[in-house]
């Protein structure tokens, strides 16, 4: 049901001049951006910087004011519903059924869109995102960590091309946060697009393969990590000794994933 | 995207339901409040309430099943409002499906767990001494008048699960809903009120329910009353859910 002719090899979302503003806050003031196919894309920025407000209207749930915004080919404002047929929303809290099992959950979305054998698609996604065995459990009893797997596992169900993940790690512990960027590397290896909004520079540093800077309704930096490293002012040299953070403690201790670059990059 | 309308809102509602069936609390509570109410009146109050040859418990369930109604949808309130701040809404709105299939989905399942406490009310009433001669057809009509009632009051829950800042806010409106029998033709008959009192009593909506839902039950002709009544229903439905419609676009894009 969601094959979805990727209409021409253009840009997976091509972003222009996009306004929006709630009475008098101008929330958005021009907002340009590409984002290749396959690729994935950071939107970094502070608490109200309208990250949100450009992934809610990039998505169909709001309308911009002004401006244009292309998903996948298709125009948010007059194919809405071919938009929605090639992408998928994961938003700030992990929107999950706390009444169903997280098996439900799954199987609740396969259905909705129109799969077959839903079942096997859950059990599939269970297993991949390590929930077998939670699976026949209510979300109710879900850990953060747990709840935003199932979440993301949701947004998967019929492969869609273009996937946003609005502040996918935020409220989550130190495991949970890598078990979520390791899904989404995952994601981008089998060719799908991501957009994910941050408010952490390392977020965006750890999976990204653009960063946009939005800033006061504008991206004001927009480039690769290396393009924004030369951005900054030239590196100085000086020795401070290192004192280990509190996630890397909790990672010694709880003998986490060492998967992460832990000597840290602050800004 | 209207060809998987039905299919989308029967995936829905099955969901809706199994929160309705999960929680059989909230049967519960929907249906404690009347009954308590019920308990009190037949028992204490009912005794100084002259209503002729009928029993008290007979007079008064017509009023009772309303006030059931009116506490169930502030369910139906909640179940959205906990949909809206989930972000499971969001997520849903956002995908390919038939869109207003959510807001069925609340709306039939609001209809099913209605149903479900009237009949335990009517249970409990008859062990209390509820008695009525009515036949199938007078019943029909009984539950036909209900489920129009229940359908209008729905789209009114809707309106504050939709747009509502807090639980408290989002089932807050079935308040009023639940005290109007009070000031109706339910417990007591108009008669004995004061005027300007009686005046409102005689032409508010409830009032027109409660007399033919009494009459049927009586096996009594139901008069002009059942034409009020069903304009009242049709007239709540039809405003509610142009409001509700407007607050759901507030909300989508």
């Amino acid at each position: 049901m969601t094959v979805v002719t990727p209409s021409s090899a253009g840009p997976a979302m091509r972003v222009r001049g996009l306004e929006k503003s709630y009475g008098k806050l101008d929330v958005l003031r021009g907002v340009d951006f590409d984002v290749a196919r396959g690729s994935i894309f950071a939107l970094l920025g502070s608490n109200g910087a309208g990250k949100t407000t450009t992934v809610r209207i990039l998505a169909t749930l709001l309308k911009a004011d002004a401006g244009t915004a292309v998903v996948h080919g298709f125009d948010v404002a007059t194919q809405a519903a071919k938009v929605r047929e090639s992408i998928s929303l994961t938003g700030q809290f992990a929107a999950v059924d706390e009444v169903l099992s997280g098996r439900e959950n799954l199987v609740l979305v396969a259905r909705l869109r129109h799969l077959d054998d839903p079942g096997a698609i859950a059990d599939g996604l269970l297993r991949r995102f390590s929930l077998t065995e939670a699976g026949a459990r209510r979300v109710s009893a879900y850990s953060g960590g747990m709840r935003r797997r199932l979440d993301i596992a949701m947004s998967l169900i019929g492969n869609p091309p273009v996937i946003f993940l609005d502040e996918p790690t935020a409220g989550l512990d130190p495991e949970a946060r890598i078990e979520v960027w390791q899904a989404v590397e995952e994601l981008a290896g089998h060719g799908t697009t991501v957009l994910l909004t941050t408010q952490y520079l390392e977020e965006a540093e750890q999976m990204a393969d653009r960063i946009a800077i939005l800033h006061q309704g504008r991206i004001i930096v927009d480039g690769t990590l290396a393009e924004l490293k030369r951005l900054f002012p030239p590196a100085t040299v000086e020795y401070v000794e290192k004192q280990p953070s509190l996630e890397e403690i909790f990672l010694a201790i709880t003998g986490g994933s060492d998967k992460r670059d832990t000597t840290g990059t602050k800004s | 995207m209207t060809a998987y309308f039905l299919r989308d809102t029967a995936v829905l509602t099955g969901r809706t339901l199994r929160h309705v069936t999960r929680s059989v609390d909230t049967v519960i509570t929907t249906v404690i409040t009347p009954v308590a109410m019920m308990l009190m009146f037949v028992y204490v109050f009912g005794g100084a309430i002259d209503t002729g040859s009928v029993a008290y418990v007979t007079y008064m369930l017509p009023g009772i099943l309303l006030i059931t109604i009116a506490s169930g949808v502030s369910y139906t309130a909640y179940r959205l409002y906990t949909d809206m701040k989930s972000g499971l809404f969001e997520r849903f709105q956002s995908m390919p499906i038939a869109r207003s299939g959510v807001l069925w989905a609340h709306v039939v399942t609001s209809l099913v767990a209605n149903v479900l406490s009237l009949v335990i009310v009517v249970g409990i009433a008859l062990l209390m001494g509820f008695r009525t001669g009515a036949g199938l057809p007078a019943w029909l009509a009984v539950a036909g008048i209900l489920l129009l009632f229940t359908l209008a009051l729905t789209w009114i829950a809707v309106i504050p699960g939709l747009s509502a800042g807090s639980v408290e806010g989002a089932g807050a409106f079935a308040y009023p809903l639940i005290f109007l029998p009070f000031v109706s033709s339910a417990f007591v008959p108009t008669e004995t009120m004061p005027g300007p009192v009686r005046w409102f009593a005689e032409h508010q909506p409830v009032t027109s329910i409660v007399d033919t839902v009494r009459d049927l039950f009586a096996q009594r002709p139901v008069g002009d009353d059942i034409w009020t009544a069903l304009l009242w229903c049709a007239g709540i439905l039809v405003v509610a859910y142009a409001f509700a419609m407007a607050a759901y676009r507030r909300k989508i894009a």
